[in-house]
Parts: structure tokens; C-alpha cells; sequence
């Protein structure tokens, strides 16, 4: 069959299963959108800005299980993909991204539009492919599926000249994959499950330290099983968050910095220490020389540069997280049922403990509404439903770890690694998209809002209901919060106002519902208006502007020493 | 302590700047670098010299066996390999101190690859230790060139197969 290259994509992208793309129009990808225009079973999503078309692609493959797609054309089309691209790196988030390029004969000419973006993305990709021939396009997309997705997921990208995507060729779909030096575990050795299975079911003081890996994976209800069978306490990071149920009795809360104080206490003297697709990172170790000094590691990853990179593994278990849980739950409870008793005593300390230091904000009477207030009054609204939340990062971030109970695997959406601001309302306009059935809510803050707002546009013209529940507090909360406690309160250009802009007036622009919360009464109106309204609507809640985010590791310290809320606090400002 | 890792990859674009790209990313240093075709077509050997811990090594090796086009990773262990390196010297040799200079070249097994009215060009291949020490006595007379390639290497047929380094849970 002739087809051109443009044609070979989205056939290319269709015998991969892609249901709905993310992208915005260029020069250089005009032959593929030309070849859209004359048909496709894909749903396209046109963004308003790459960025947003990349952060949905992640929202889409967070919220599905599936790999996001990202489409834009060549040079600032292409750079604008760039930090969906890293943050999808540091998350693990299996996105593929298909760049045009300028003309073959024009590469390295300084073109217009011209950007070397394999060169550019290279240390943030799994692979990437620059395709010169029209023949290697079906190659180089199921290749990009493939990696994307095996292993450790991941982004990769698939740069295309425009030549070559105008070119005829004689296309055969793609049967067979050559990828000699791809060969990602698929096992796991059953030495070192054995070993891991003696040692977890032996401990007097385990923890499961739970990370994005297992959602990934799709490996939650092996989890669940290991977990009850063992009768393990279980933490799950920011990224873990949603891979075991939060209302269990064997979930203790969320690690790091601004986690649970409880949860730190039992890492940091837990006697095995079970990472499971976690890696240590510095947001949840604090010190990592002071952390969890005396615990035995046994970690769990499909990837092996994990093993050790940052806390030596006593017992490694490399391979898929699906079977390794599931081999390693038999493990427990021949242990179990051999007599080796289940660590009660130690759950019951760390149940003290929540007792003990549970999450505080101030209780005294003020007209100022606190945001955590707010993140309550929102959970006990939606309690039992489905709901994604997804949010952008800083303060609000946080508190939506410690007050959004998520109970279900891929329902809690957020940028970890990275730290990518601005990644919530795409990412929501994504994972509504994937999971239209289910209520999605990004949790935002007023810094994180004004970078992607515009994608606000997006959600309205392609019928994508998301509810912004906005955190405006006026200030660039995190960083303030930072000026407050480390550098003597000496505010540095954290101001935004609460009022400019009008953020209600903006959503009404784009097209969406507009709401202003000033007062605690106008607050469950006001959600339930913006749940039951069936389009995109942000509601814009006054916030408290002094609130800081508490418990808190400040950097550098030990994680055990966290620093809790107290009502004398001086806030400033 | 420095490492040398032999990297047999799929000769791709880009398949070389992907592993440099690793050791600049995280912040590891090359010591010398050399690529070029194995008995297979379109398969290379990267023979990278590093210097770092035995913790970072493991390291690179796990990162850099991740990279796609990467088909094998090993350290080449000193007793269990050889190496060697090509040397090229452009040496000034005014006419009294020539004959000198070419003995002494010889009784290291370097070679006159030419000669000119003021200097003289020696190659040299072998341990990177002889390459070492030649340069060193090559420097009195004054050195107007130098290059090496930085070396190669290949583990011995005569090692016990399982005593070559290689990454645990990873190959």
C-alpha cells in the first residue's frame, strides 16, 4: 500500500491502540495534520500552548494506564514539549512525542524553526529517533511505544522532517520489534524473593515504602495482598499516593517532607525498610545519611540503576513489581502460617503515634479561610465517589497529599520529581479526557494557575468538565513560606495579589463558570455548583495568605526532626 | 580508582552521544574514549577509562546498560584483559641528538614512521604504561606533537569467563 509518511503516523499511532492526541499545529507537522484532516479514529486535542498539550498527554497516561500522546511542530513547538518531557522523565510517565522537523536537506542550516530537539532532550528520554526515511516511520513509532511503556516507563520522542512525512513509500505495518538492547527484566529471581520473604516476614518493625513505581506497574492489588497477608504498614509517597487505599487500617500516611509526621517516625525506625518502586529521593529521605539509620532495605524495581544509587539495598529484588509482589506475598505467608508472628505490637505504636502527631493547622477563630479548612469541607463533599484529583506544585501540592484521601490506583495526579508548576489544570484536561466518567479536580494554587491557565480554553471547546478548585492565597506560597522560615522573613518577589487577576472573571472569558468563595458559607455552594454544572469551572477561594505548610523536614535535616505546626507560630506578613 | 568499561553498541546515530550525555548528566568524568567497528556489522565497541568509586561504577554500568542501542557492559578487569594505546610523537631531533633519540625509540619497540631535516615522527603501541613512560622520555628532546588514542581493550580467552565483571541483577 503507497501511503505518505504523514499517513504512516497515525496509522502507526492507530495499530498502537491511540484513542485521543494532544497537539498544537506547525510548519513542520503540517503534512501529519493534513493527513488528521482527511481522517483518523484518533481523537485529537488541540492545546492551547505545547506545554499544555504535553502535561495532558501525562494527565491522559496517569489517569488510563496508557501511553499519552503529544504532538507539535519543530523548534519552539518542539522546546516547548521540553519540560513535559523532563518531568514525565522524573515521574516515569510513558509519553510518546512526535515532532515535525525542518526539511531533511535543511537540517543543520539554521532553518526557520529549526531546533535540534533529539539533541535537546537527550538526557530527559528513554530513546528518540530522528527519521530520515519515510520506510523506518511504522519502525520508529512501535519502537517508541515499546520503550515508552516496558521497563521503567518513560518519555521518548520521534523527531520527523517534513520531507519525510510528505514522501510516499510502500507501507507494511510493523509486526516484529528489533531492539536488540532493549531487554527490561521480565522476571524475578526467586533467590532474591526468598531472601526478601524471610526478611520482611521475620521483621518486628516493617515498613512497605510505597512509590510511583507500583502504580505504574499496575501492581495495587498485589500490594494490597502482600500488605494484608504480612499485615504490613504501608507509606506511600507523593507519587504513590492512590496505590493503596488511604482509608485501610494499614495505611500510615504519606513520607518526607511535608508528610505525616507519624509516617517519618515509623521509616525512620522501621528495622526492614521495603522500598516498592520508590527511589529514595531527597523529598522523602531528608538527610539521607540520618535516614532510617537502622533498617535492613529490601528493594523493590523493574529498574536496576535504582538499586543502590542512593541507599544501599540489602536484599535487591529487580524485575516486574506485579510478580514480585505476588511471588513475595507466598513468601510471607508460608512464613506466617510457619509460626512467624505479624508485627501488632509495632502497628499499634504507630497508630499511637497518629494519635499522637496528627496533621494541625490553627484552630482559632478568623475570618480568614485556611486552605486545609477548605481541602476538608472538598474531601467530605466527594467522599466515595471517583474522583481525579490532579494539582501544580507547591503549598496547595502538599495539602492535597495530607487532606485528599485517595482510594483508588491513578486517581491522584501530580508532578513529583520535577516539580513542574502549572502542570495541574493540563494534566486534569488530560486525565478527563482519558476518564471522562470520572469527576476530575485539579487542587491549584494562584502561581500555578497563571502559567497553563489558558488551557482553561481547551477544556471548554473540547468538552472537558474540569473543576479548578483554585487555593489563592496571592502568594507564591511555597517560596514565601521558605522567605518566612529561612531567610528572616525578608519577603523577595513572592507577591501576586489575591485579586489580579479576577480569577473568576478570567474562567468566565475562557468560556468557563467563574465562581468567588470570600466566606466559609459560600464554600460547599459554591463546589457543589462547580461539580454539577457539566462544564469547566474554577472557583476561586480567598484564601489565608500567611498559612504555612506544616509538618515540615526543613532541607538538609534529618527527616525524624520534623518540625510540626504550633499555635504560637509567628507568621509573617 | 579508574575502570575501564568496554560498551559494545548498535552502531546508531547517536548511540555514542548518548553515553557521553549519561556521564555529563550525572556528573561523571571520562578519562579516554575510543570507538570503533567489532568483528560484527553495524556493531561498535566503546572502550570508555574512568575514574570513580567502585559505588559510581556500578552506577555508570547499570545507567549506561539502560541506553537502547547498548547491547553489552563490562569492566575490563586488569588481570583478566589486556589493553594497549597508540601512541603518535613528533619529537625535535636536531642532527647530533637523532641517532640517539631513534635508539632509544627502539629499545622501547616504537617505530620512525618519518623523518624531517628538525624532527622526527615515532608511533608506539602498547600498555598505556609504556605509552606512559616513552612520553616521559621523549620530553627532553622536546615534544612539538603528541596524540594517543586512548586505549582499547579485550578480556583474555585464558580468564575464567565468570571472573569478568559484570553487572549483577542487570545482563
Amino acid at each position: 500500500m503507497k501511503l505518505r509518511g504523514a499517513d504512516a503516523v497515525l496509522r502507526s499511532l492507530e495499530a498502537e491502540g491511540v484513542e485521543v492526541m494532544f497537539g498544537i499545529p506547525g510548519g513542520a507537522i503540517m503534512p501529519t495534520y493534513d493527513a488528521m484532516a482527511r481522517g483518523t479514529s484518533i481523537r485529537h486535542v488541540l492545546a492551547r500552548h505545547e506545554q499544555g498539550a504535553g502535561h495532558m498527554a501525562q494527565g491522559y497516561a496517569r489517569a488510563s494506564g496508557q501511553v499519552g500522546v503529544a504532538i507539535a511542530t519543530s523548534g519552539p513547538g518542539a522546546t516547548n514539549l521540553v519540560t513535559p518531557i523532563a518531568d514525565a522523565w522524573m515521574d516515569s510517565t510513558p509519553l510518546v512525542c512526535i515532532t515535525g522537523q525542518v526539511r531533511s536537506s535543511l537540517i543543520g542550516t539554521d532553518a526557520f524553526q529549526e531546533c535540534d530537539i533529539t539533541g535537546i532532550t537527550m538526557p530527559v528520554v528513554k530513546h528518540s529517533w530522528l527519521v530520515l526515511d519515510p520506510k523506518d516511520i511504522p519502525h520508529a513509532i512501535k519502537e517508541a511505544f515499546h520503550i515508552a511503556r516496558t521497563g521503567r516507563c518513560g518519555p521518548v520522542l520521534v523527531d520527523i522532517p517534513r520531507d519525510v512525512q510528505e514522501a510516499e513509500f510502500s507501507y507494511k505495518p510493523v509486526e516484529k520489534l528489533d531492539l536488540p538492547g532493549w531487554r527490561p527484566p521480565t522476571k524475578v529471581h526467586p533467590l532474591q524473593i526468598r531472601q526478601a520473604g524471610e526478611v520482611i516476614a521475620k521483621a518486628e518493625q516493617p515498613v512497605l515504602y510505597v512509590g510511583g513505581g507500583t502504580l505504574n506497574a499496575d501492581a495495587c492489588p498485589e500490594l494490597l495482598g502482600l500488605a494484608e497477608t504480612g499485615r504490613l504498614p504501608v507509606v506511600t509517597t507523593l507519587m504513590g499516593k492512590g496505590a493503596f487505599p488511604e482509608s485501610h487500617e494499614l495505611h500510615f500516611g504519606w513520607p518526607g517532607m511535608h508528610g505525616t509526621k507519624w509516617a517519618n517516625i515509623a521509616m525512620n525506625t522501621c528495622d526492614v525498610l521495603v522500598a516498592v518502586g520508590a527511589r529514595f529521593d531527597d523529598r522523602v529521605t531528608g538527610k539521607l545519611s540520618a535516614f532510617a539509620p537502622g533498617a535492613t532495605v529490601v528493594h523493590l524495581d523493574i529498574d536496576a540503576a535504582e538499586i543502590s544509587k542512593l541507599r544501599g539495598a540489602d536484599v535487591p529484588v529487580v524485575g516486574p513489581l506485579k510478580k514480585a509482589l505476588h511471588e513475595l506475598t507466598r513468601e510471607v505467608e508460608k512464613h506466617r502460617e510457619g509460626g512467624v508472628p505479624a508485627p501488632e505490637a509495632w502497628l499499634a505504636k504507630i497508630e499511637e503515634n497518629r494519635e499522637a502527631f496528627p496533621l494541625r493547622y490553627s484552630s482559632k477563630k478568623s475570618d480568614l479561610l485556611k486552605p486545609q479548612w477548605v481541602l476538608e469541607q472538598f474531601q467530605e463533599l466527594v467522599a466515595g465517589d471517583d474522583v481525579i484529583v490532579t494539582t501544580g506544585v507547591g503549598q496547595h501540592q502538599m495539602w492535597a497529599m495530607q487532606y485528599i484521601s485517595t482510594e483508588r490506583p491513578r486517581n491522584f495526579i501530580t508532578s513529583g520529581g520535577l516539580g513542574t508548576m502549572g502542570y495541574g489544570i493540563p494534566a486534569a484536561v488530560g486525565a478527563k479526557a482519558a476518564r471522562p466518567e470520572a469527576t476530575v479536580v485539579c487542587i491549584d494554587g494562584d502561581g500555578c494557575f497563571q502559567m497553563t491557565s489558558q488551557e482553561l480554553v481547551t477544556a471548554v471547546l473540547d468538552d472537558l468538565p474540569i473543576v479548578v478548585l483554585l487555593l489563592n492565597n496571592g502568594y507564591l506560597g511555597m517560596v514565601t513560606q521558605w522567605q518566612d522560615m529561612f531567610f528572616d522573613g525578608r519577603r523577595s518577589h513572592v507577591h501576586l495579589t489575591q485579586a489580579v487577576p479576577d480569577y473568576a472573571k478570567l474562567a468566565e472569558a475562557y468560556g468557563a463558570v467563574g465562581l468567588t468563595v470570600n466566606e466559609q458559607e459560600e464554600l460547599r455552594p459554591a463546589l457543589r455548583e462547580a461539580l454539577a454544572c457539566g462544564r469547566p469551572a474554577v472557583i476561586d477561594v480567598r484564601c489565608d495568605p500567611a498559612e504555612h505548610c506544616y509538618p515540615m523536614i526543613p532541607a538538609g535535616a534529618a527527616a525524624i526532626d520534623m518540625l510540626e505546626f504550633t499555635e504560637t507560630e509567628v507568621q509573617s506578613g | 580508582m579508574k575502570h575501564t568499561i568496554s560498551v559494545i553498541v548498535e552502531d546508531k546515530p547517536g548511540a555514542l552521544t548518548r553515553i557521553t550525555t549519561m556521564f555529563a548528566r550525572r556528573g561523571f568524568n571520562i578519562d579516554s574514549l575510543a570507538v570503533g567497528p567489532t568483528e560484527r556489522p553495524g556493531v561498535s565497541c566503546i572502550t570508555l577509562r574512568v575514574d570513580c568509586s567502585d559505588h559510581s561504577l556500578e552506577q555508570i554500568e547499570k545507567q549506561i546498560h539502560k541506553l537502547v542501542n547498548v547491547l553489552r557492559v563490562t569492566e575490563l578487569v586488569p588481570d583478566d584483559s589486556v589493553e594497549r594505546e597508540l601512541l603518535l610523537v613528533k619529537v625535535a631531533a636536531t642532527a647530533e641528538r637523532r641517532a640517539e633519540l631513534i635508539a632509544m625509540a627502539e629499545s622501547l619497540h616504537a617505530r620512525v614512521l618519518d623523518l624531517g631535516p628538525d624532527a622526527v615522527l615515532l608511533e608506539l603501541v602498547g600498555l598505556p604504561s609504556e605509552a606512559d613512560a616513552f612520553h616521559e622520555l621523549c620530553k627532553p628532546y622536546g615534544i612539538q606533537d603528541l596524540i594517543r588514542t586512548g586505549r582499547i581493550g579485550m578480556s583474555r580467552p585464558s580468564a575464567k569467563r565468570n571472573s569478568q565483571k559484570r553487572v549483577a541483577a542487570v545482563n
